[in-house]
């Protein structure tokens, strides 16, 4: 066979010309198919059936083999082909399930040699053995193959393929005996033509049906199939399994796939529906065609390469009643026209982007970058020797790397380590995880989890040094920081300043106001819409003008609604340190969506701790009756973990939420938790926190982001006595047919847990076992093995 | 009373968490008692003509309170909603309220009620599926109770009707059911017009719509002219058709807008053939499903007012019509015996490329004049007709005139490689979910024919399908329709094509008079068949069209 082909190179040795043309036909074609002089062209379709020579300038009608009276159905054809050896054998597929053989020697104007109506459906493609004259293989949508001798009356072998309608059949080109069949339900099938009764190998290579296959012409075993999936697969069908080496996504459902003539990596594909060009794809580069042919103007129906040995001449038939020769170097080059530019952030900051060199070049002989403001000024830039692409496009990589000091995710890895968030009493992990964000000097996290102890924990456990501790801290750095605080942090620093400038003659003050700053995040924010340089002294006069008042009401919980009697309160003594973020604009969007939650709730809340306060310094023990339950905060520590994810700290807001469990879980709806949960297990699992990521899976509540944990788990088990995966169960195996996992204490077939030992490898049902070694140390198979059970 | 207080909210009874829907009911007796209460004391006091003119609007709030618990007391697919929704309408009795009770015979007019399913003895798998749909849609209608025949079926179905009606989509929610309503209204179908009134308000539409089509926006009237088409005469579907609804400046659908229209169009068109077809009866708690007359005063009969004539074709049925047992015995194994024979002899009589062509055009031309003799002028009922104008056009028109339908080509245009790839691609995942649909309504077999266990089916089955496609004109070109007059009765053809056809004037004879020794459950099962080959059928020539307007 190898000779054979390489006679035909040496027929075909003389060059072939042509130029990119085509001609119209007399209604749309289903199919073409070549004559292996590369000098002919059959075309096929409902109402046309046709032979045309290829001139150099045109196509020139040189047969009509629809002749007769009547049109008949079995003209009508789906699937055309011609015949590899013989240049007088045809064979057509009809739409109405028969095969038609012609032989183009007769002398008669009627050209049909044999008629097969075995199938009983529409006979979707037939195929001729590559190298044996006499042999035919049909697919049909009944589901079933049929090979034909042409020398007999009827089919030598029918193949049933048990799913669905065949779409396409085709003869390996390699091996003598073997063809593929591929299936609407998007199997395909390999077959030894010499046994009709199973298929030697079935694979599903395809979602939906798959409607094209193609073998590589030079490539053993390479096969590339085509779906409604819009993919282009090219199989390995040498191993084992079928593997998967190549997959092309294309824009529309593949009709037709051809691999190209002397080059290894190309093929051409053409579109059932909406797209009517002709592509050609080097499969290395799956996303962007080699080339394309757009001369169509409704789907291409048929392709073919006219020569076997030339790359450069490709032949269409499309349902816009057209035949086509491509040249290759008339193809668009769709890699022209695309930009090849890329962008991608690095987990630490670093940023890539490549570009086309010409582009880059120009602009680093100006330096444009270096000072742009578009340009985080931290990121330095690192230009990489360029990296030309395959020779079709060239670009240049360039990397921004951040600086080393500024490296910005370094508190993201410690605090996902060190956090503690379950194991331990509320209060404790409440103060652990403040420490934690205290050291690493992110102050408002800090503040925020001792808020939250506060909040939750009962009063009486709070150890009151801390507190004044806090107090004390808080009045020595107030003033200096006036000046950095972003607008939320404002607030409760400004009124921190009033008080304890205050608070040095007053002592009350402190009491009054201590960890009313739950609500930081609303209230003042209503205060401070007027812009974040409001003086401080500003806010001072008008503080100090309500606050007595404030004092005279609080006690009796009158009046709440009025917003200036509690501005002052929401103020936070106890905040000594502010995150230096620069103020943005979007704290002030922030402060637009809180003004409501100010009216009349968070007053109230507001008022709350307020008596703990007063509990806690033991000013007033009978108010500490009237506390109110930690139900009441919910609504501002929902905004609270709200505001921090939309800063970008899922971590605060997944800590948290788990920290906190069912207390704050009911009022944040279950698509927000999932979607907290799923970005900080991705964001651990990109830093390669896994155990941490999994400690996260595992204590989240939300149904969806626990099942991680189980998804794609499989536990593979070998046969103790021959080795070999046991695939169906786990406690049989199919070779030696011998039970695998016998328990050694009642030796039944364990099917469930199976516990063993390491050292000795005996083991059985874990109850048993666990039993046993109650009250034995040895092994209950009787090895002598002390095993131990932990 | 506050405005807040009267709203009861019932989606809290769709929760599958059981206290949930515990927490919920007990807050929809709360109000219910309220309003009572409420109620009751404005009786008391003397009126003033204000206080009784809201004095007959909270009675009705009320009523159709009270109808809605009952619906939920026989149709929640919760035992725990069932028990606690007819405790409180007892309660309310009690209370000297009058309280409705359900009118007609279960789900289907057709269908004996102790042959279908009943609420609470379903299996697991099909309790999973009647929760899904009660969660998704609030309600279990008789149209899943009567397809619960078919679980298989029934569960693409419901996916299918939940992702068009309910997920993501180019179309607004309310569009979506007002698109319902026009095409269940080409049919006169009020079942499926109720229904969807009720949906359509709940997401928010316009009432002002549901005047006519004339008061909905230009952008859906302009539909209105695909919908009768695609309707009666869906051949007539041109490419014009579709750059109509393109390119009308402001009023423009988009082409996935559009698909998302048609396929909303050819489902509830094919789901009114269904609704005649196996004879649905209103819902409980809808107009006409139930009733607030003590039941000994009359046994007056207002679905069957609604939905048309039947009450008077059922006292027509007369004694010749009913055919001895042993008749229709011998009618299936007529039919047995057909099937046999061509199974065996399709090789060896071998009919000319001829006689096929002319055999598909004699089966299209007679399917054009199989109707039933009783085709008297139906007036539609009033509030079903405002949805749609032109109701002269129908497909009535064309089989007198003796129009020619032109051939359309499966092998040149066909669902799976054409169809399918049209519509996942401008409305991503329909198209499988309807693929999968089809797949399963022309797959679904139990190897059973009436008494007879072991049949192979797929035969008949394809004859149905390819006789539906044949009405409208698409040709299989390896199909032999000489099967379709050796395996289809006259009957079974005059109710296929009215079903197909005109679905408003299917009666209960003609239902029964068709394969009278099958199971309810296999003439279900015909149904389905027919209602997703014309699907299918519509859709073929609607897609076609858009591809041809694409090219």
């Amino acid at each position: 066979m190898e000779k054979m082909s390489r006679v035909t190179t040496a027929l075909g040795g003389s060059v072939l010309t042509g130029r990119t043309m085509h001609c119209h036909l007399d209604a749309p074609a289903n199919a073409i198919s070549v004559c292996r002089d590369a000098a002919q062209v059959v075309v096929a379709g409902r109402s046309i059936f046709k032979i045309y020579a290829i001139e150099e300038e045109q196509f020139v009608e040189k047969l009509n083999l629809r002749v007769g009276r009547k049109p008949s159905l079995n003209l009508s054809c789906a699937d055309v082909v011609w015949h590899q050896m013989d240049e007088n054998l045809l064979a057509t597929a009809a739409t109405n399930g028969v095969v038609v053989t012609w032989n183009l020697g007769r002398p008669s104007r009627n050209k049909q040699d044999q008629l097969f109506t075995e199938h009983k459906r529409t006979v979707n493609k037939v195929c001729f053995h590559p190298t044996e004259a006499h042999v035919l293989l049909s697919g049909s949508q009944d589901g079933f193959m049929k090979c034909f001798d042409l020398r007999r009356k009827d089919s030598v072998s029918t193949f049933s393929g048990q799913s669905e309608s065949v779409r396409d059949v085709q003869f390996s080109i390699r091996d003598y005996f073997t063809f593929a069949s591929t299936f609407e339900n998007g199997n395909v099938q390999l077959w030894d033509i010499r046994r009709p009764d199973r298929c030697e190998r079935m694979f599903t290579a395809h979602n939906g049906p798959v409607f094209c296959c193609d073998w590589h012409p030079e490539d053993r075993g390479w096969l590339a199939t085509g779906g409604r999936d819009k993919m282009v697969k090219v199989w390995d069908m040498t191993t084992h399994r079928a593997k998967e080496m190549h997959c092309v996504q294309t824009i529309a459902s593949v009709a037709r796939v051809k691999w190209r003539p002397e080059c290894r990596h190309h093929l051409a594909t053409c579109s059932m529906m909406v797209d009517h060009n002709i592509y050609v794809w080097d499969v290395r580069r799956p996303f962007v065609p080699a080339a394309m042919f757009e001369e169509h103007r409704d789907v291409t129906t048929g392709i073919a390469w006219r020569h076997p040995h030339d790359p450069s001449f490709l032949l269409s038939g499309s349902k816009d009643s057209s035949l086509c020769q491509h040249l290759f170097r008339d193809a668009s080059q769709p890699v022209e026209r695309a930009n090849p530019e890329g962008l991608c952030y690095g987990l630490f900051g670093d940023l890539a982007f490549a570009a086309k060199e010409s582009l880059v070049a120009a602009e680093s002989g100006r330096k444009p970058y270096t000072g742009d403001r578009r340009h985080p000024i931290f990121f330095k830039r690192k230009l990489d020797p360029a990296e030309p692409f395959a020779g079709l496009a060239s670009s240049a990589l360039s990397v921004f790397e951040t600086e080393p000091g500024g490296s910005a995710m370094r508190w993201f890895v410690d605090t996902a380590e060190r956090y503690a968030l379950a194991g331990r009493p509320l209060a404790e992990l409440c103060d652990h995880n403040a420490k934690v964000a205290r050291e690493l000097g992110r102050n408002q996290v800090a503040q925020t989890w001792t808020m939250l102890r506060t909040i939750y924990c009962s009063p009486g456990l709070l150890p009151t040094a801390n507190l004044s501790h806090s107090v004390g801290k808080g009045g020595s750095c107030g003033l200096q920081l006036m000046n950095s605080f972003n607008l939320k942090d404002m607030a409760p620093g400004l009124g921190s300043e009033t008080r304890l400038d205050r608070s040095k003659g007053d002592a009350r003050s402190d009491t009054v106001l201590l960890d009313s700053s739950a609500t930081l995040i609303t209230n003042e924010d209503n205060e401070e819409t007027e812009g974040s340089d409001v003086p401080a002294d500003y806010l001072l006069g008008d503080v100090e003008g309500e606050d007595d008042e404030l004092y005279l009401l609080d006690p009796e919980h009158t009046h709440p609604e009025e917003p200036e009697c509690v501005l002052p309160q929401e103020a936070f003594p106890l905040r000594h340190e502010i995150v230096d973020t620069p103020p943005g604009p979007e704290h002030l969007q922030d402060k637009a969506d809180s003004p409501h939650v100010s009216g009349s709730e968070a007053d109230v809340a507001s008022l709350a701790p307020m008596d703990s306060s007063f509990s806690l310094l033991s000013v007033s023990h009978a108010l500490y009756d009237s506390r109110l339950p930690p139900d009441f905060f919910s609504v501002l520590v929902r905004d609270m973990l709200h505001f921090y994810a939309e800063q970008g700290d899922v971590q605060m807001a997944v800590s948290v939420l788990i920290v906190l469990g069912e207390r704050v879980r009911k009022d944040i709806d279950e698509q927000t938790q999932e979607h907290w949960y799923t970005s900080y297990i991705d964001l651990l699992q990109r830093f390669r926190l896994w155990n941490v990521s999994n400690e996260v899976v595992k204590l989240s509540t939300s149904r969806a982001v626990s099942c991680l944990n189980q998804a794609s788990t499989t536990l593979h088990v070998n046969c103790s006595h021959c080795k070999r995966p046991m695939s169906s169960r786990g406690w049989v195996c199919d070779r030696c047919h011998r039970c695998a996992s016998m328990c050694a204490v009642c030796h039944h077939v364990v099917k469930g847990l199976f516990v063993w030992c390491q050292g000795c490898s005996h083991g059985g049902h874990l109850q048993h076992i666990m039993k046993w070694l109650e009250g034995s140390s040895h092994c209950p198979a009787g090895c002598g093995h002390l095993c131990e059970y932990s | 009373m506050a405005e807040g207080e009267n709203e009861v909210r019932w989606d809290g009874l769709c929760s599958r968490d059981s206290t949930t829907r515990e927490t919920a009911l007990e807050n929809i007796r709360q109000t219910i008692l309220r309003k009572t209460e409420y109620l009751r004391s404005v009786k008391e006091t003397p009126h003033r003509p204000s206080d009784r003119l809201s004095n007959t609007e909270s009675s009705d709030g009320l009523n159709k309170l009270l109808a809605h618990l009952l619906m939920l007391s026989k149709r929640c697919p919760f035992k725990d909603v069932r028990e606690k929704s007819e405790f409180i309408l007892k309660s309310i009795q009690e209370l000297g309220i009058r309280i409705p009770r359900p009118l007609g015979q279960g789900p289907s007019r057709f269908i004996p009620e102790k042959e279908i399913l009943q609420v609470g003895s379903e299996d697991a798998q099909m309790h999973a599926l009647f929760a899904d749909s009660f969660a998704a849609l609030g309600r279990l209608d008789n149209i899943t109770l009567v397809m619960v025949f078919h679980p298989q079926y029934l569960e693409s179905f419901l996916k299918t009707q939940h992702y068009l009606l309910q997920m993501d989509g180019p179309l607004p929610l309310h569009y979506r059911h007002y698109i319902g309503i026009m095409a269940a209204a080409r049919h006169q179908c009020s079942y499926l017009v109720n229904l969807h009134v009720n949906d359509f308000l709940h997401v928010g539409g316009d009432p002002k719509w549901l005047n006519g089509l004339e008061n909905a926006p230009q952008k859906l009237q302009n539909l209105g002219e695909l919908n009768k088409v695609l309707a009666h005469r869906p051949w007539l579907i041109t490419k014009e058709h579709i750059e109509g609804l393109l390119k009308a400046e402001e009023h423009s659908w988009s082409l996935a807008e559009l698909v998302h229209a048609v396929v909303l169009l050819t489902h509830y068109h094919s789901l009114a053939s269904f609704t005649f077809g196996c004879g649905i009866s209103p819902e409980i708690h809808c107009d006409g499903g139930h009733t607030f007359r003590p039941p000994s005063v009359s046994n007056y009969c207002i679905c069957d007012i609604t939905n048309g004539n039947h009450s008077v074709d059922e006292m027509q049925v007369n004694s010749a019509e009913n055919v001895s047992v042993s008749d229709s015995f011998f009618e299936v194994e007529a039919l047995m015996e057909k099937m046999r024979q061509l199974q065996e002899c399709r090789d060896e009589e071998e009919a000319s490329q001829e006689e096929m062509a002319s055999r598909f055009e004699i089966e299209k031309r007679e399917s054009m004049f199989v109707f039933s003799s009783d085709d008297e002028e139906v007036t539609p009922a009033r509030d079903v007709s405002r949805h749609f104008e032109d109701t002269s056009y129908g497909y009535k028109d064309f089989s007198r005139h003796g129009m020619h339908v032109p051939t359309f080509r499966v092998q040149d245009y066909c669902w799976e490689d054409h169809g399918y790839s049209l519509v996942n691609r401008l409305y991503p995942d329909v198209g499988q979910l309807i693929d999968e649909k089809f797949h399963i309504a022309y797959n679904l077999t139990y190897n059973t024919m009436a008494m007879h266990k072991d049949v192979d089916t797929s035969m008949l089955r394809r004859a149905i399908w390819n006789y539906i496609h044949c009405m409208f004109g698409i040709r299989y070109d390896d199909y032999d329709y000489g099967e379709i007059n050796q395996l289809l009765d006259r009957s079974f053809k005059v109710y296929i094509k009215t079903v197909v056809c005109t679905p408003e004037k299917v009666t209960k004879r003609m239902y029964d008079s068709f394969w009278r020794q099958f199971k309810h459950s296999e003439k279900v099962h015909v149904n389905l068949l027919l209602i997703e080959a014309r699907m299918q059928a519509e859709l073929l020539y609607a897609l076609r069209a858009i591809t041809r307007y694409m090219t």
